[in-house]
């Protein structure tokens, strides 16, 4: 589902620019991404560091412990 | 002419098959190549632009000329290699492209037209008219210039797809291939070893190479037979490696059937293979040289002479000449004259070189024409600037060595140039686990090949934790490989690079001259490199001489991209299993047969199947049954399957405030044993979904879906709970299958639901969005009463083993009553009468807002898409809102997807004020009746605007009115 940003929900209240960033900026790095994939088998969300020029899976967590 | 004591084809089994109409006799192990060499016959077809008659070039996947079409009918397969067809009994072998015949071919004039048809001719000549394009030029083009045809009838879905795991993946059979097998096979690592042809071993079938003082082939065969031993080795062979992808996955093409005349065995399987790691060990292509005249049937690479007279036992000339800029090329002459051929001269264009032959031989000379006009019968070379004539029917040519590296550039790594070996070569980690090895990296000796094969073999066993075996490497030939560089001769005369498409020398200067200077824009200008073996043999020549012609050295000029796969795959092997009902999975509701044994005719809703109306006898039209089943539930009681929508089950303490965070409006505040209506948003504050949710105790909640968000729902759900609430202590999970849920809804509904249910269901403990356990015959049943129709109604839920007996006792129950089952028809029609919205109208770009919801959007808690939903732009009159609409003449058709204008204003796009999403015949009004979104549309009801549909050229004048048209008070629904 893209980047990892969506972990990071901006609190009830914050200002427009912070929930545009949250919704709609996204980077496009040639290297290092932190990404959320969604295991559909399972209906685990996976956080995953991957070079995304390399396609090299450099690490993965739940998103459930990530988030905590 | 076959050479006796020559070869590996079976002698004793003799095999016929058909070229053209005409009767060929091969052997078993031959190829279609092979067999028509050893019968004389050079020309294979003719080329793609000038329809010149062209012959075989190679003896493998590399082929660029000897196309060929096979079998008949719905088998048919154009644009086969004769390199790579094996024969057997009865195989139907026709030529392409030309007509009336291979020998007599009428477009054989555009040859004369060369001059007129060089690269970018279509480009500069076809540009116009433009109405041109489609109806003239493009079928007239097709025509003259193609491939083998299609037979235009459906394959029937007979080839398969495999998956496989492996420790190592061994790509390709040779020397270097099969040492590396054995070493990773004897240390106990699941090994899959795959190689193109029917046989192992490479080139050492193809040489007289020796290895341990024994004939190469010996050494291949005993290797072949230890690992077929192993229950840890798989040998692939007629297997492709046709690509490479992330994490080690390698995508394969198995030729199973295509080599036998058995018809159950499907014709191709292709596999995903993931391997740990990998080995490339596929070895090297060699190429030609450009020099003029270089395309006719006789002229061949000098590796497939020495492939035909050693493999096959064949000799593609009487008296041939070998012409080649490296020390490989002389093998070719000393194997032909042991096995008895002439041979014609030896020219070396290196004027160092030297022959130990007894044959005429010229050092620094080279072939500049060509002789034959369906076949060669002579050569003529410039030696010291000396011209002779030399008669031959064969010319072996070889330019060097390509490492066939195409499987490492797959992940975009770009290959090194290697001076010394004037080639390109693997760049190392090109493809994460996989590593090149002898000639596909470079390493072109047989002994060498052998070493590098163990080597890697043993370097990948440590990377997966195992112990190497000792291991003993065995003598072999160890001359190193001496070439110079020789691109193209310096003559006049057309000198082709890629035979297919026929690009010559020419062209690739053309292309610099009109300064298509990048390599991936003289590919496209020229064609060069993009015909069916897509330049495997002469892109590197091509591009050392756009190098040239742009005064640039090699490796500064680049090289074009190489993409999977590395050789052709049908779509039907790609596809395998996926056609028709393979598709995608079929969901059947448990009352798929009662629907079906009425006739109904079914339809797609996601993957499940629905009835969309139950004819009746007598009714012609689907309206007249839609109207009749609308009828049941207005007037009386009808049956409908729910099943079909998406049912979660949601448990826990924390199961009211997860859906309070989940929907817009309060759930934790619902009391159990009732239902209320949920809208969810997305977080960008657009509507996602909507439906009822249940609750039956304090901590157990019932969701449902749409039918065709379900998938979407659940998936949001969990990363609500995963990424946003990981906290909250609430289970879920997709009930949907388990449950067997059928709407009963009409006036009569409960009337039904009495007569059987074990304790009847009265409005005082049964009131409108109650719901609760109910049993039914003896078994455990959930009752809600919710409505979708506007009239009385319920679901009643039973685990699915039961819901085909409940669906046909309920209908049956139904009729007795004066109504019956009804259809996705009707339950649209009953819905857009009473307003209700459907995926067509939350279509992913409205918000609660637009719907008229916003007053569900609680003001006490945050929810998901409460801040985006607050957002400047998406709420306000500007906004498309939701409205009714009605055709002021009520016969006057309303359609879907038709646009709003006002009345006199020009029916224009910039004036479009809205549009229609849903349209129904309203049996209940005697009108058309529709749903759709207008700008500021709820401050305009009564207003008459304009439906203009400009695809269908309807326009009708409407009414916008109210979005429930049907009972709005809600006293029959709620009752």
């Amino acid at each position: 589902m893209g980047s990892a940003v969506a972990l990071s929900r901006p609190a009830e209240g914050a200002s427009a620019e912070e929930w545009d960033d949250y919704l709609h900026n996204r980077d496009n790095p040639a290297g290092l991404s932190r990404e959320l994939w969604y295991h559909n088998p399972c209906g685990s969300w996976i956080v995953v560091e991957r070079d995304t020029a390399t396609h090299e899976i450099l690490s993965t967590t739940l998103a459930s412990e990530a988030a905590r | 002419m076959r050479i006796e004591g020559k070869g590996l084809v079976d002698r004793s089994a003799p095999v016929r098959f058909s070229f053209d109409g005409q009767t060929i006799g091969g052997f078993t192990g031959d190829t279609v190549a092979s067999a028509l060499l050893a019968n004389g016959r050079r020309l294979m077809g003719r080329s793609f632009k000038y329809h010149r008659p062209r012959g075989v070039m190679t003896a493998g996947s590399d082929e660029p000329s000897a196309l060929i079409t096979t079998g008949t009918g719905a088998n048919q397969r154009p644009n086969e290699r004769a390199t790579v067809q094996e024969i057997f009994d009865g195989l139907d072998v026709r030529s392409q492209n030309a007509w009336p015949s291979l020998k007599w071919d009428v477009m054989e004039v555009n040859d004369l037209l060369s001059p007129f048809l060089a690269a970018g001719f279509y480009y500069k000549t076809f540009m116009w008219p433009r109405a041109f394009w489609e109806t003239v030029y493009e079928p007239f083009i097709r025509r003259a210039a193609g491939l083998g045809r299609l037979s235009g009838e459906n394959v029937e879905d007979r080839s398969e797809r495999a998956f496989a795991h492996c420790d190592l993946l061994v790509i390709g059979g040779g020397p270097a291939g099969l040492m590396a097998a054995l070493t990773a096979a004897r240390a106990g690592a699941d090994v899959i070893l795959a190689e193109e042809s029917a046989l192992f071993g490479g080139r050492l079938l193809s040489e007289t190479t020796e290895i341990d003082g024994h004939p190469g082939q010996a050494w291949a065969e005993a290797v072949r037979v230890e690992l077929s031993q192993m229950p840890n080795v798989r040998l692939m062979s007629r297997t492709t490696i046709t690509g490479a992808y992330d994490q080690g996955t390698y995508g394969a093409l198995e030729r199973v059937g295509l080599h036998t005349p058995e018809c159950d065995a499907p014709p191709e399987c292709f596999w995903r293979i993931a391997a740990k790691r990998a080995i490339l060990a596929c070895g090297a292509i060699e190429r030609s040289i450009a020099f003029p005249m270089n395309d006719r049937p006789g002229v061949m690479l000098a590796s497939a002479v020495r492939t035909y007279l050693n493999r096959f036992g064949v000799s593609p000339g009487k008296s041939v000449a070998i012409y080649g800029n490296n020390d490989d090329a002389h093998r070719t002459a000393a194997d032909l004259s042991a096995a008895g051929v002439s041979v014609a001269a030896v020219i070396d264009s290196r004027s160092d070189a030297s022959t130990t032959g007894n044959w005429p031989f010229f050092a620094g000379a080279d072939v500049i024409d060509t002789r034959g006009r369906l076949g060669l019968n002579q050569i003529t070379i410039r030696d010291q600037s000396v011209e002779r004539k030399i008669a031959a029917d064969c010319l072996a040519v070889s330019g060097g060595w390509n490492p066939a590296l195409h499987l490492t550039c797959h992940m975009n790594a770009r290959p090194e140039w290697k001076v010394n070996l004037a080639a390109f070569v693997p760049r190392p980690g090109a493809v994460p686990g996989l590593t090149a090895i002898g000639a596909a990296n470079g390493t072109f000796s047989t002994g060498a090949c052998m070493e590098a094969g163990a080597r890697a073999a043993a370097d990948g066993l440590a990377e997966l934790g195992m112990t190497e075996p000792e291991m003993t490497i065995p003598q072999a030939d160890d001359t190193p490989y001496a070439i110079s560089p020789k691109w193209a001769v310096d003559a006049k005369g057309r000198a082709w690079l890629d035979l297919q498409n026929d690009v010559t020398t020419k062209d690739i200067k053309l292309a610099a001259q009109e300064n298509y200077r990048s390599v991936e824009h003289m590919k496209r200008y020229t064609t060069q490199g993009m015909a069916t073996d897509q330049g495997k043999g002469s892109n590197v020549t091509a591009l050392a001489i756009l190098a040239d012609a742009t005064g640039r050295a090699i490796p500064e000029t680049g090289t074009t991209t190489f993409r999977p796969p590395y050789v052709p795959v049908t779509l039907s092997a790609l596809g395998a299993g996926a056609k028709g009902a393979g598709f995608a999975p079929q969901r059947f509701t448990t009352s798929h047969k009662a629907s079906t044994s009425r006739g109904a005719p079914m339809i797609e809703a996601g993957l499940w199947y629905r009835p969309s109306y139950h004819p009746a006898t007598g009714e012609t039209t689907w309206r007249e049954s839609c109207d009749r089943e609308v009828g049941y539930v207005r007037g009386a009681v009808g049956v409908c399957d729910v099943s079909t929508l998406g049912k979660i089950d949601i448990q826990g303490p924390d199961a009211g405030a997860f859906l309070d965070f989940v929907y817009t409006n309060t759930f934790s505040t619902l009391k159990p044993g009732r239902v209320r209506y949920g809208l969810m948003l997305r977080e960008d504050g657009h509507v996602m979904d909507d439906g009822t949710t249940a609750r039956f105790s304090d901590t157990h909640f019932v969701m449902t879906t749409t039918t065709a968000a379900a998938g979407q729902v659940m998936k949001h759900l969990d990363f609500v709970h995963q990424c946003l609430r990981p906290e909250q202590d609430v289970r879920f999970t997709s009930v949907t299958e388990q449950w067997a849920q059928f709407a009963v809804a009409g006036p009569r509904a409960r009337d039904l639901l009495d007569a059987f249910l074990d304790t009847p269901v009265d409005d005082v403990d049964w009131p409108f969005m109650s719901c609760g356990p109910v049993t039914v015959s003896g078994i455990d049943a959930r009752l809600f009463r919710i409505s979708f129709s506007g009239e009385r109604g319920y679901e009643l839920a039973v685990p699915a083993r039961y819901g085909d007996s409940l669906y046909r006792f309920l209908v049956a129950q139904a009729e007795a009553l004066g109504g019956g089952a009804y259809g996705m028809e009707a339950l649209n029609v009953l819905r857009i009468e009473k307003g209700f919205i459907t995926h067509s109208e939350i279509h992913g770009r409205v918000t609660a807002f637009d719907v008229g919801m916003d007053g569900m959007m609680s003001k006490k808690k945050d929810f998901v898409g409460k801040s985006a939903a607050a957002h400047p732009g998406l709420l306000g009159p500007e906004r498309e809102q939701l409205v009714g609409i009605r055709p002021v003449a009520p016969e006057e058709r309303l359609l879907a997807g038709a646009h709003i204008f006002a009345e006199n204003a020009p029916k224009k796009r910039d004036n479009s004020e809205g549009y229609m999403t849903s349209v129904a015949w309203s049996p209940t009004f005697g009108s058309y009746l529709g749903l759709g979104f207008i700008a500021n549309g709820r401050a305009r009801h009564g207003e008459q605007m304009r439906m203009v549909d400009h695809l269908r050229k309807v326009e009708t004048v409407i009414e916008i009115a109210d979005p429930m048209s049907f009972d709005p008070e809600g006293g029959r629904m709620r009752g």
